[in-house]
């Protein structure tokens, strides 16, 4: 069983986001420490990128503050390979493809497999376009991560049918950022979902609240928080860490009904 | 042709969100342009409306000045609201209404697809916001004012560089969120398939046009064509119909701002690498870690990092030409159209009248290039004073 099975495998998953190098490297690690401490099932990793374009303005702005700081693809590998000397948690990268299509997908799924990410997701490689990306990606047992998103309709069983890792389930239209509501029919997709799948689904895209993650976790099999991670690094900086740890904890605890 | 490919370039790397939009923007103008009540009601305003066909004109004083091949100005300044633009905003914004849409998003960098957008969506109906840096809505700041009086709501982002990426993105971002009324007018030969398509078949009519007048005037086809390239719109639309005739070198020029051998420049074929950004897979300024990379021009319309697929595909190719263009040589080329011809062009065109003062004169007398005289100048006068050191009170 993978490591990404594995997350799943024991009640409703939480997943947690940080940016790599928001503020540094050594930060980032911290607070993913803390994370794990604190129960997250999984960890994703943001690789900062200029041009975010699936972004709202929390992770925008993480993004600059990592480069501005001098994070580095590089460094971002160096961070999965020091979290991932510590613990058996999947960590996965979320990057656009640009660097990733940089590095030379052999040398990026390579560097993956050595420094223990478990899989990618990458918002700007559809279904469509994966055909670069994914046989590379499995030879070095990587998975790419699929999204299905509120508008993917017809697209859901296809997609569904060919997923690896886990399925991002998108909440809502738009960017990443904290919603008060989301009132797409996420059990509708996820019953679509199961018809034609067993890969676990999670939803993220919005979650915040325990209420939130309750509610989500009725459906899923996992809840994924970013934004609302990332503010707390946005307004604590280096002391996020014990901040991070409360958070998740209650938000863990909310995702799997204790 | 899949997922829109010219050659390895172009595809439809987009948030997942998009994807059904998408194919059916695809599917709608796979059907609207073959249908004939569509096209004549195009043309109809490409004519009635936007002024065209427009002129081809023998810049005869610049012809003697320089002594070799005749050039010719192909005048899309002279269209309604001054530039290439309105071929495609018109276009865009038909089918935009036959897909049930109420409402257009657009980003844009000197504000020429701005205002162009604008004005089609006043003209039919729409409501209109439009994305623009904020650095841009400074330098341009009279557009801006353009766009609000025909009733757009402007907004200025200060997101990244502040400039046509960062405007981009932003455009996407909005409809990430907001399919369902709203069409994303993108402005130029770029973004995720169909857009390079369907933006270049509505410029493409600036090709059709010249060939047919060139071959009126002279007899024979142009040794050359002459445009600006930042995405690349107005200079797919003058090469497109001349891709064919092999004898036609099509000449595309970048903005290199301060030069190429500095970091200040937007010259992407001569300085970037293949990557994957704003929905294709093109040639785009980038570091080693494929962030994308501050560019700059003193023109807001090509200063982008990018440049269409399809570019991409006549560059590796060889079938076009791509030459860098300075700043310097930029205004230079400004000034020398409006003494020599009382032509005062838009500074992105100004490029494409720089690069045609070096390479005319090594051209002989029986020969012709026609120039794509992009956009007017009337946004750019006051920039250009103050790149002179010239104090205007406005």
């Amino acid at each position: 069983m993978s490591r990404i099975a594995k997350a799943f495998d024991h009640g409703k998953a939480f997943i947690g986001f940080v940016t790599g190098g928001d503020p540094t490297l050594d930060k980032s690690e911290e607070f993913i420490l803390e994370m794990l401490r604190a129960g997250a099932d999984l960890v994703e990793i943001g690789i900062p990128f200029s041009d975010p374009i699936a972004e709202g303005p929390t992770i925008q702005a993480a993004n600059i503050r990592a480069l501005a700081n001098g994070a580095t693809v590089d460094g971002c590998f160096e961070l999965a390979r020091r979290v991932r000397a510590k613990t058996d948690v999947p960590l996965v990268f979320l990057t656009y493809l640009n660097p990733v299509f940089r590095r030379g997908y052999d040398k990026f799924f390579a560097d993956c497999k050595n420094s223990g990410v478990d899989g990618v997701i990458i918002p700007d490689m559809p279904f469509e376009e994966q055909g670069e990306a994914k046989p590379i990606a499995a030879k070095y047992d990587v998975d790419v991560i699929s999204l299905i998103a509120p508008t993917s309709e017809a697209r859901i069983a296809e997609i569904a049918s060919q997923a690896a890792g886990f399925i991002y389930v998108v909440s809502s239209m738009g960017v990443t950022g904290v919603r008060s509501e989301i009132t797409t029919d996420l059990n509708a997709i996820i019953t679509q979902i199961r018809k034609v799948s067993e890969v676990p689904a999670a939803i993220g895209f919005g979650i915040s609240t325990a209420q939130q993650a309750r509610e989500m976790s009725k459906y899923a099999d996992g809840v994924i928080v970013g934004s609302a991670i990332v503010k707390l690094c946005e307004k604590y900086g280096a002391d996020a860490g014990s901040k991070i740890y409360e958070y998740v904890k209650t938000m863990k605890e909310a995702a799997a009904g204790s | 042709m899949t997922n829109g490919r010219f050659g390895d370039f172009g595809g439809q790397y987009i948030p997942e969100t998009l994807m059904n939009e998408i194919h059916r923007l695809t599917a709608e103008y796979e059907h609207y342009r073959n249908d004939p009540e569509f096209t004549a009601e195009l043309d109809a305003l490409l004519r009635g409306y936007a002024n065209r066909p427009s002129l081809l004109y023998f810049a005869e004083k610049m012809t003697r000045d320089l002594g070799g091949a005749k050039v010719y100005l192909k005048r899309e300044d002279l269209n309604h609201t001054g530039s290439h633009k309105i071929n495609n905003v018109l276009g865009q914004a038909l089918l935009a209404k036959r897909m049930g849409k109420t409402r257009v998003i657009a980003e844009t960098g000197a504000g020429q697809h701005g205002v162009a957008a604008a004005t089609a969506a006043a003209l039919l109906g729409l409501e209109c916001e439009i994305f623009m840096g904020r650095e841009d809505t400074e330098r341009q700041a009279l557009n801006v004012y353009r766009m609000e009086l025909l009733g757009a709501k402007v907004n200025a982002v200060t997101s990244g560089t502040q400039t046509l990426k960062d405007a981009v993105n932003e455009a996407m971002r909005e409809w990430v969120a907001r399919t369902h009324d709203t069409h994303y007018m993108l402005g130029s030969v770029m973004g995720p398939h169909p857009f390079p398509t369907i933006v270049r078949d509505f410029q493409a009519v600036i090709s059709k046009e010249a060939r047919e007048q060139i071959l009126e005037r002279e007899g024979k086809l142009p040794a050359a064509v002459i445009a600006c390239v930042g995405g690349g719109s107005n200079a797919i639309g003058m090469f497109y119909n001349f891709i064919g005739d092999s004898s036609v070198r099509l000449i595309g020029c970048e903005a290199a701002g301060h030069g190429i051998e500095t970091d200040k420049h937007a010259a992407t074929i001569a300085k970037g690498q293949t990557g994957v950004f704003h929905g294709m897979k093109s040639i785009f300024c980038q570091d080693d870690n494929g962030q994308i990379a501050p560019v700059y021009s003193i023109s807001a319309g090509l200063d982008y990092p990018g440049i269409g697929p399809e570019h991409a595909q006549l560059h590796s190719t060889g079938r076009a030409e791509y030459v860098p263009v300075t700043d310097d040589e930029s205004v230079d080329a400004f000034e020398y159209l409006a003494r020599t011809e009382g032509i005062i062009s838009a500074i992105e065109s100004a490029h494409a009248v720089a690069y045609a003062r070096k390479l005319v004169p090594t051209l002989p007398e029986s020969e012709s290039v026609i120039i794509c005289l992009s956009g007017r100048g009337d946004k750019d006068v006051a920039a250009i004073a103050k790149y002179k050191g010239v104090t205007i009170n406005e």
